[in-house]
């Protein structure tokens, strides 16, 4: 691995821990709120038809230095069609969950490292979709889980974007505590909940 | 270099962020029992000159209400000294040696086939005399509901607060193992009565009540994404208002029925917005990296109560609608999440997270005092009773979510009877929900 490759990694470690754990505010803004004036606030027609567009926090996009996809991909070099890939049903893009820590969003090393080689494959396979379905464990409230696996689908959906994948590809939805992986009130079981499943598709 | 000072401004946030100090606030703990409560007896009423056996039985509708209150303790009928109907077959001292300060009789008259009258009376056992005297015409499938109506007048006569017995609570069923995997329904404040409003094999979430107690707002992900509808109840009609990229969660109605606040995330990240359910027009409340929901209207509809992890870990906080700045209003413990409001605006019910634990904690708002309400470890949804007497509140009991009301003071814990499957989500309706 280079030393681009670690810097990079680094990096985007980095801010997906500020952009998850929203700390990237001034010490004003913690304390006096929004101050969002209501002719600053977004106003629109609701039809639900709108699409976001590429939604990502300006920090997130403002780092990229355009050189993303310096890991090396696995995948080009394999003789595999793109659905024979998904099909696969071992090797890295086999492990198709990401997990994470009690009211956390942040993604571990490993967890990154995986979605390197997703998203380097997302990007090099354009026919390729992927839905990244956000999860939460038992504990909280249920609204508050449904955000919190919305941003932990956004986390990942931060990486793919990264390493090459369009906008178009990536759809992302949470289901917070709703749909559990595993039943049951302890750490084993809370430990496999918090997760985001990737679900390919191939157009 | 660009990136090394970006990177050394986001460590120093992240160090700040850490050592945020958490503000102490007064604890409370009260555990379960009915010390205190006043001692009510209701005697079974006479139903044997009926043609046909009543389905239900009114006094124990009533006395299971009372009960509930936390501030009335019906006698066991086993106990009662004497089975009286009328008031003049009352023998008041045998009442008073017995413990009781009051005490409830009635009778059901049946005018035609299907038709009755219910009769009943409360009366002052020390004072030896009547304070209410009602009859009440019900037909056969209205028992139940006008049950409910007599436990309200008596707990009004008895504390000087309108009851809410005879209202409706709305929540989500998941079943296990059926073709049907979540029911959102409506049903009596006891859990009876129980009608589905929707169906779905994928999950309802957030009920929330028209305050004319009308509609329902709610989530469905019926579409294998979150949208939320609103549905009126008795045309089963319904609208998709909003259907966004992203999250469509947690729709709150505002107090005059002309505004939702909901949370989407279709520019990024969970916000709050206000939807006017006429026009459509959207308005976004909170910007915020930070996840913001769970929306809730203070009474006079000018600011809205929300869940922000802002601060580093998740508590409740306070926005004008009209815009302006969000001000923190929970300090006490790292979890605070899912505000009810009660009726006065003093009070907030939330989910209180304390040492892997999530109980059912009120917050009153003008001392910062805490009081946690309940003992579960994975206790939710809190909801005021619109007499604000009440919380309504979901826990997990083993495999299943099951209901609970506890009084405001803490002091009595009841279960809701009639409960198959996983129940979640309650919320308590409007005076007018019924």
């Amino acid at each position: 691995m280079n030393t681009t490759t670690i810097l990079q990694r680094w990096l985007l470690a980095a801010l997906l821990a500020i952009f998850i754990s929203a700390c990237a505010t001034t010490q004003e803004e913690l304390m006096d709120g929004d101050g969002a004036p209501p002719d600053d606030s977004t106003q629109g027609q609701l039809d639900g038809s709108q699409t976001g567009g590429d939604s990502t926090s300006a920090d997130a996009t403002g780092i990229d230095d355009g050189s993303g996809g310096a890991a090396t991909s696995i995948v080009d070099d394999s003789p595999l069609t793109a659905r024979e890939a998904i099909e696969q049903s071992e090797g890295v893009l086999a492990n198709r969950t990401i997990y994470f820590e009690f009211d956390s969003a942040r993604l571990s090393d490993e967890s990154l490292a995986l979605l390197e080689t997703h998203g380097n494959f997302v990007a090099s396979n354009g026919e390729v979709s992927i839905r990244l379905e956000g999860h939460s464990d038992e504990r909280g409230s249920r609204e508050y889980n449904i955000a919190l696996g919305d941003r932990r689908a956004q986390s990942v959906r931060q990486v793919l974007l990264f390493q090459g994948a369009s906008v178009d590809q990536i759809d992302t939805v949470s289901y917070g505590e709703e749909q559990p992986a595993v039943s049951g009130h302890s750490e084993e079981a809370w430990s496999k909940n918090r997760r985001v499943e990737l679900i390919y598709q191939v157009n | 270099m660009r990136t090394s000072h970006t990177t050394t401004y986001l460590l120093i946030m992240l160090l700040w962020a850490i050592s945020l100090p958490a503000r102490a606030e007064l604890v409370i703990e009260i555990s379960e029992g009915v010390d205190g409560a006043l001692p009510i007896a209701v005697v079974p009423f006479e139903v044997t000159r009926l043609s046909s056996p009543l389905p239900v039985d009114l006094a124990e509708i009533i006395s299971s209400d009372l009960n509930r209150s936390g501030v009335l303790k019906v006698m066991a009928v086993a106990s009662l000294p004497a089975n009286p109907h009328y008031s003049n077959q009352v023998q008041y001292p045998r009442w008073r040696s017995a413990g009781q300060d009051y005490l409830v009789v009635g009778r059901v008259l049946e005018k035609s086939p299907g038709n009755y009258d219910i009769e009943f009376q409360l009366l002052d056992v020390l004072k030896q005399k009547q304070l209410l005297g009602y009859s009440l015409p019900a037909k056969k499938r209205k028992l139940r509901s006008r049950a409910h109506e007599i436990s309200d007048l008596i707990y009004e006569k008895i504390t000087g607060t309108r009851g809410a017995f005879n209202t409706r609570i709305a929540y989500v069923r998941a079943q296990k193992n059926a073709a049907r995997k979540y029911v959102l329904q409506v049903a009596d404040t006891d859990g009876f009565n129980a009608q589905n409003v929707l169906e779905s094999d994928e999950p309802i979430m957030s009920p929330s009540w028209s305050p004319d107690g009308k509609s329902l707002a709610y989530v469905s992900f019926e579409s294998n994404r979150p949208e939320i509808f609103i549905q009126h109840l008795a045309t089963a009609r319904r609208t998709k208002v909003a259907g966004f990229k992203g999250i469509n969660s947690a729709p709150s109605w505002s107090p005059d029925g002309k505004f939702l606040a909901l949370v989407l995330s279709k520019d990024g990240n969970p916000e709050i917005y206000t939807l006017n359910t006429t026009t459509k027009r959207l308005k976004r409340l909170t910007n915020h990296r930070a996840i913001d929901t769970e929306p809730v209207w203070s009474r006079d509809g000018a600011s809205i109560l929300f869940t922000s992890d802002r601060s580093g870990s998740p508590q409740i906080y306070e926005t004008p609608v009209e815009g302006g700045k969000a001000k923190r209003i929970s300090f006490e413990g790292r979890y605070n999440t899912d505000a009810s409001l009660s009726p006065d605006d003093q009070y907030i019910a939330m989910v209180y997270g304390d040492r892997g634990q999530y109980k059912i904690a009120q917050l009153e708002r003008e001392s910062g005092n805490l009081t946690v309400l309940t003992d579960g470890a994975l206790d939710e949804s809190p909801s005021f009773s619109p007499n604000g007497k009440m919380v309504l509140y979901a826990s997990t009991r083993g495999d299943s979510g099951i209901l609970y009301v506890v009084s405001i003071d803490g002091r009595a814990k009841h279960k809701l009877s009639d409960q198959a499957g996983d129940i979640r989500e309650p919320v308590w309706g409007p005076f007018d929900s019924k």
